[in-house]
Formats: structure tokens, C-alpha cells, sequence
């Protein structure tokens, strides 16, 4: 068991307000870890943090023993993001996002009849996204997750627009990466449970 | 000495040593401007092309000069905000940009009040100087509306500091294309400032100008960051101490 | 770091899958061409209308008339150059994979030429010749246009990163870029006019194509911190 990221020192203002100071965290390989609050304690901005899109006011985040900021391209080639937002283009259909996906981060294109069959998607293939349903929508962004060969998957409420079987998937889903040795970070104000390693940082 | 600049850049510290340097400048600024006006306007020699309509020079040049500098600690703290992470830096930023554009401004003015004379016209677009000095005033509202369409302020300062650095890139380029351009446009009348070679009767009144309006910049620059400051932590201890009556430090 | 161990397609993949897939989002909207495009030869046609269609006129205005409203027409385009992919959270993707950032803004903004500023200097001759410009003057006009149509694609790339998501943004966007783009302005149109009077143009030329290359090798990277400035 390795580990894959941790944060030390962490501090966040929104504004004029401290969302959180010192804090810490730390991330291994088949580990789960949940970052809770109620709304507006600052998860996203945290999640958002560790991923990179927006700077802390102090601290560091370290990836595979080395500091983010010395090796961030290998860095960002090993996490995937998945936020509320779909992430696609809604003009164009699910293979040409996958195939513009490919062209950026390496992806395991053997593996997409599997992940199709897998979220249901096989035969929405060829609709541009706009002409699917927020909840198609959603598993479309994790089939963009299950493509990307990257250890890290980061997620910012990933049950949003879910229903009851779409909530199981996601959670089975998660289960199986960790399993393969992945480590997976979400940040969601609902109650999540996995078999195996779980870490929570409450804020 | 690091320790002397970052108690510099700490808020509270620049606030109590700017109300220091403050009334230093401001009173060496209008001893400067004092003996520059006087001296200009009395006893510098008329200028044997213009007469006396040139000695509008003493407030023009000083304020075009200005106009430039402003620009210059605009986009070097802008930088400094931006790379090193200094939150003072980026005040000094935000203070420095609408003086430099009334600074702009007086420029403008007075090199159109000068032209009047020179060219018969409130306005020569053929005059590269001015059209740049123009296009510098577009700048400086470009800079300030970025500010003002951006609520937060740590974002407003990076955004900002972005725009200000590629405006530095860009205004010798306009300038150099402005004059090009200029310089072909026949017919122009090339306007050059007191004629081939400047007497020091008209030099020294023009220095102390200068001088009198960079001293008055410094003391209009301190006092603008000094609320900057007061308005960026206004929530934090020192301010309230300072604002609030003793009874009320909740 | 070779590019097989950091586990990421190479450099170029990277450019053209962004290169590609802004074209093909164009090309499943062909109002994001023609409407510039419209736009363009309308704004052209107001000066006529306006100003009155005496040939000598129109002649001597025709370069500045066509040059502004190219500039126009590209101001029009860039707003939404990065207003979609900020909306349905493609920024964040771009701003997180491992390609590097100012390469993508590089990509971006090439596409945006090749949807918005390319077809411009193809149907500029037609507006040329509605302006009665002599044929020598319509091979030059095309060189400084596509210098300068590249020039305001990266240049206004910057000033759609800053105000992407901002409340008006389109107005703002035109007041930060156009003090920006004056020497472009300057040098396109003074230059067509030069060719117009048969006197020499290698050097507006060859300013055109130096602004051309200053902004392909800096504007990226004023963009790419713009884009994450604003992403935040």
C-alpha cells in the first residue's frame, strides 16, 4: 500500500472568510476518502484545491512522495475529475468526446464496449448529449472515469441527478477502483459507504 | 534587509510608515510645483517660435511623464502581486491606476489646449504623441473595469495583474505604430517640446515640475493604498482597533 | 519525462484533438461561421450607406472600412471563445489534463482563426471589390489580414480568458482588446493604402507578421494564467 496524495498545512479563505486552516489529509493506494460538510463549509473548494484548480493560501500537496508543484504534468495525468458539471461537449455525441478525451490523457480505448455495456450507455451512441437525460448525462461522465487510465478519480457530488440504481453503480464502481488499486477522493454532503478503507475529513 | 521589506509588506506596518512619509512628499511636491509654476510662468524666456503659448509645457510634460510612470509601478507591482503573492503589492496596484489615468488625462487636456495655438485645432490625430497618450487612457479604463466587473478581490487582483503586464508589453508597440503611422501622413506638424535645444531657463522650472509632480504622486499614492488597506482588512484586528471606539472591539 | 512514462499522448495529439474538436463543433453550428462572416460584409456596407458612394471615397476609405470591420467581426467571435467549455465544466478538464495549459490556449485560439479569420480573408476580396480597390491592392490586403486576423485571434484569446463568465462580459472584452489590437489596426490598413499608391509595403509587411509571431509565442501564456485566474 502506497501512498498517493497527501496535504499538509492547508489553508483556504473565500473572501474574507477562513474556510479552513491547517488542515490535513492523506490518501493510499484502495483507500477511500470522503470529504464531508454541509453545504458551503468549502468541500468543492477543497476537492477543486487538490486537484489544482484553485490555489491555497498555504500548504502543499504531495503526489507519490513528490511536491505537486515539481511534477504537476505526471500529476494531472493521474487524477480524473468529475464534478457536478458534465464535462463534455452537449453539441457532440459520446464518441467524439471519448475520442477528444484520448487526444489528451491516455485512455484505455479496449475497454470501451465493456464500459458501455456496463453504464447502459451502448445505445445512446450516437445522440449528441444535449438530447440526453440529466441522469444519461451523468453516467456518461463516468464512462469518461472508467476510460481514463489514471489512479486518482477526484469527484465533487457524484450522485447528483442519481437515481437509487444509479447511486449503487456509483458506489460499485468506486468499490471495483479501489479494489484494482486506485484511491478515489469525493466530496459529497450524503453519507457514503464502501467496503474497505475509508477516510473521512469533516469540515 | 529581507526582514525591512517584509515588514513592508505587511499591512499595518506600511500603513503607520506611509502616514510618515506622507506629508514629507506632499509638502516637497508643493514646494517643487511652487518654484516650477512661478519660474515658468514668469521668468523662463518665451520661446522664440511659440511665444508664450508653450509654457503650458510645465504642466504638460510633467503629467505625460507621470502618466507613464504610473503605468510602470502599476504593472511592476501588478507583477510582484502576481509572482510573489503579496497582497499589499496588489493594492499598491489598484491605487496607482486612476491616478494614472487622471494623470492621463491632464495630458491630454493640456496637449490639446496646447495645440489649439500650434495647429488651429482642438485635436490633431496626426500628433503621435497625443493619439498614444490616448490610447494609454483606454488602457488605464480597461484596467479599472476588469477591477470593477470582478467581485472577489484576490481574483480581481490576479485578473487584473494579467491585463496590466500585457498592456506593458503592448504600449511600446503602440507607440512606435503610432508614430510610424504618423509619419506618413504628410502634412503633420511634428511638435517638439521648447525647440532644438532647451535654455536653462526653461529647463529648471521644467525639472522641478517634474520632480514636484512625482512627489505629489508619491503622497497621492500613499494615501490611496493607506484605504486600500484599511478597506481590504477591514476585518481583521488592527483595523478595528484603529476604527472603532475602545468600548466596541467586539 | 518522456511522454510514454508520464503515461499522457504526445504534445501534438494534444493540439490537434483541441484543434479538432473546435471545428467540429463549428461545423455542427455553421452560425458560429457565418454570422462573423455577416457580419463583416454588413458593418463594410454601412460606410458606403453612410458616407455616401462617390468612387474617389470609397477608393481611398475602402482599406481602413475593410480592416475595421474585420476587427469588428473578430471582436463579435471571441466571446464565446471560451464561454461554452467554461459553462458545461470542459474548462476544468482542459485546465486538469496533462497537456500543458498554454499549448491548449494556443490550440483554442489557432481554431478560432481557422473558424472566424480564415474565412474572413477568403471573402475579403469580394468586399474589396465592392469598395473599387485595384486588383494590386487585394493580395496585400489578404497577406495583412491574415497576419493581423491571427494576431486578433491570440490577442483576443487574452481578453476572452479575463472576462470569461463576467457579467457582460462581450462590452468589457472590446474595451481590454481594442487599445490592444491599434497597432494591427494601424499597420493593416495604412499598409493596404501604401499598395493602393503603388509605394512600397515590405515594411508594414514584414511588422504584421513580427506582431504575428510576438503574440503566437506570448499570448498563449497570458491566456492559459487568465484561464485559471478566471476558472477559479
Amino acid at each position: 500500500m502506497t501512498e498517493l496524495l497527501s496535504g499538509q498545512d492547508l489553508c483556504l479563505f473565500r473572501g474574507d472568510n477562513c474556510l479552513f486552516k491547517s488542515l490535513e489529509f492523506a490518501l493510499n493506494t484502495g483507500e477511500l476518502l470522503v470529504i464531508e460538510g454541509r453545504n458551503g463549509s468549502g468541500k468543492t473548494s477543497l476537492l477543486r484545491g487538490i486537484a489544482g484548480l484553485l490555489e491555497f493560501e498555504s500548504g502543499t500537496v504531495h503526489w507519490s512522495g513528490e511536491r505537486v508543484e515539481d511534477n504537476y504534468q505526471a500529476f494531472r495525468a493521474d487524477i480524473v475529475w468529475l464534478s457536478h458539471r458534465v464535462g463534455c461537449k452537449a453539441d457532440l455525441n459520446l464518441i467524439e468526446n471519448i475520442r477528444f478525451e484520448s487526444g489528451l490523457r491516455a485512455t484505455d480505448e479496449s475497454r470501451l464496449q465493456a464500459v458501455l455495456e456496463r453504464l447502459s450507455l451502448s445505445p445512446l451512441v450516437d445522440l449528441p448529449l444535449r438530447s440526453l437525460s440529466a441522469g444519461q448525462q451523468r453516467r456518461v461522465a463516468l464512462a469518461r472515469l472508467l476510460m481514463a487510465k489514471a489512479r486518482i478519480w477526484m469527484m465533487d457530488e457524484p450522485f447528483t441527478n442519481l437515481d437509487k440504481a444509479g447511486h449503487t453503480l456509483v458506489v460499485e464502481l468506486i468499490a471495483e477502483h479501489l479494489a484494482d488499486g486506485g484511491g478515489c477522493i469525493v466530496a459529497s454532503h450524503q453519507a457514503l459507504e464502501v467496503d474497505g478503507r475509508t477516510r473521512q475529513v469533516n469540515l | 534587509m529581507w526582514t525591512f521589506f517584509h515588514k513592508l509588506a505587511s499591512p499595518p506596518h506600511f500603513y503607520d510608515l506611509a502616514a510618515k512619509f506622507i506629508p514629507w512628499f506632499a509638502v516637497i511636491g508643493a514646494a517643487c510645483v511652487a518654484y516650477g509654476t512661478i519660474a515658468g510662468l514668469f521668468f523662463a524666456p518665451a520661446d522664440y517660435q511659440q511665444g508664450d503659448a508653450f509654457r503650458i509645457i510645465y504642466v504638460h510634460v510633467p503629467s505625460a511623464y507621470l502618466s507613464m510612470m504610473a503605468y510602470m509601478v502599476m504593472a511592476i507591482s501588478a507583477a510582484i502581486g502576481l509572482i510573489w503573492r503579496i497582497k499589499l503589492s496588489h493594492a499598491v496596484a489598484a491605487a496607482a491606476a486612476p491616478l494614472g489615468a487622471w494623470f492621463t488625462f491632464l495630458a491630454l487636456m493640456t496637449g490639446s489646449i496646447w495645440g489649439r495655438p500650434m495647429w488651429g485645432t482642438w485635436w490633431e490625430w496626426g500628433d503621435p504623441r497625443l493619439t498614444s497618450e490616448l490610447l494609454m487612457l483606454f488602457l488605464y479604463f480597461g484596467y479599472m473595469a476588469l477591477r470593477a466587473a470582478i467581485d472577489d478581490t484576490a481574483k480581481a487582483d490576479k485578473a487584473s495583474a494579467v491585463l496590466a503586464l500585457v498592456g506593458a508589453v503592448n504600449i511600446p508597440i503602440i507607440h512606435f505604430s503610432v508614430e510610424w503611422w504618423s509619419s506618413l501622413h504628410q502634412g503633420a506638424t511634428l511638435v517638439r517640446e521648447g525647440g532644438p535645444a532647451i535654455q536653462t531657463g526653461m529647463l529648471y522650472p521644467l525639472l522641478a515640475m517634474i520632480f514636484g509632480f512625482t512627489f505629489i504622486f508619491g503622497a497621492l499614492i500613499l494615501g490611496r493604498v493607506r484605504t486600500e488597506v484599511l478597506f481590504r482588512e477591514r476585518r481583521s484586528k488592527w483595523v478595528r482597533k484603529l476604527v472603532l471606539p475602545e468600548g466596541d472591539q467586539a | 519525462m518522456s511522454e510514454k512514462a508520464l503515461n499522457m499522448p504526445s504534445l501534438s495529439s494534444g493540439f490537434l484533438s483541441v484543434v479538432r474538436r473546435d471545428v467540429l463543433l463549428a461545423w455542427k453550428r455553421p452560425g458560429d461561421v457565418l454570422n462573423p462572416l455577416f457580419f463583416f460584409a454588413m458593418v463594410s456596407t454601412l460606410f458606403p450607406l453612410a458616407v455616401g458612394p462617390s468612387s474617389e471615397q470609397l477608393a481611398f476609405s475602402g482599406p481602413g472600412v475593410v480592416w475595421v470591420a474585420a476587427l469588428l467581426a473578430a471582436l463579435l467571435s471571441l466571446n464565446s471563445l471560451f464561454m461554452s467549455d467554461f459553462e458545461d465544466g470542459s474548462l476544468d478538464q482542459l485546465i486538469l489534463s496533462p497537456q500543458p495549459l498554454p499549448m491548449t490556449a494556443l490550440a483554442k485560439a489557432l481554431a478560432h482563426w481557422l473558424i472566424t479569420g480564415l474565412p474572413l480573408v477568403l471573402v475579403s476580396p469580394l468586399v474589396a471589390i465592392t469598395f473599387q480597390m485595384p486588383a494590386q491592392t487585394i493580395s496585400v490586403m489578404m497577406v495583412t489580414l491574415t497576419f493581423g486576423t491571427v494576431s486578433l485571434s491570440l490577442l483576443g484569446s487574452i481578453g476572452a480568458a479575463l472576462t470569461v463568465g463576467l457579467h457582460r462580459g462581450t462590452a468589457l472584452l472590446s474595451l481590454l482588446i481594442l487599445p490592444l489590437a491599434m497597432p494591427i489596426l494601424i499597420f493593416g490598413a495604412r499598409t493596404v493604402s501604401l499598395a493602393a499608391a503603388d509605394d512600397a509595403v515590405s515594411a508594414g509587411v514584414y511588422f504584421l507578421a513580427a506582431y504575428c509571431m510576438l503574440t503566437l509565442t506570448l499570448a498563449p501564456f497570458a491566456t492559459a494564467a487568465a484561464l485559471r485566474i478566471s476558472n477559479e
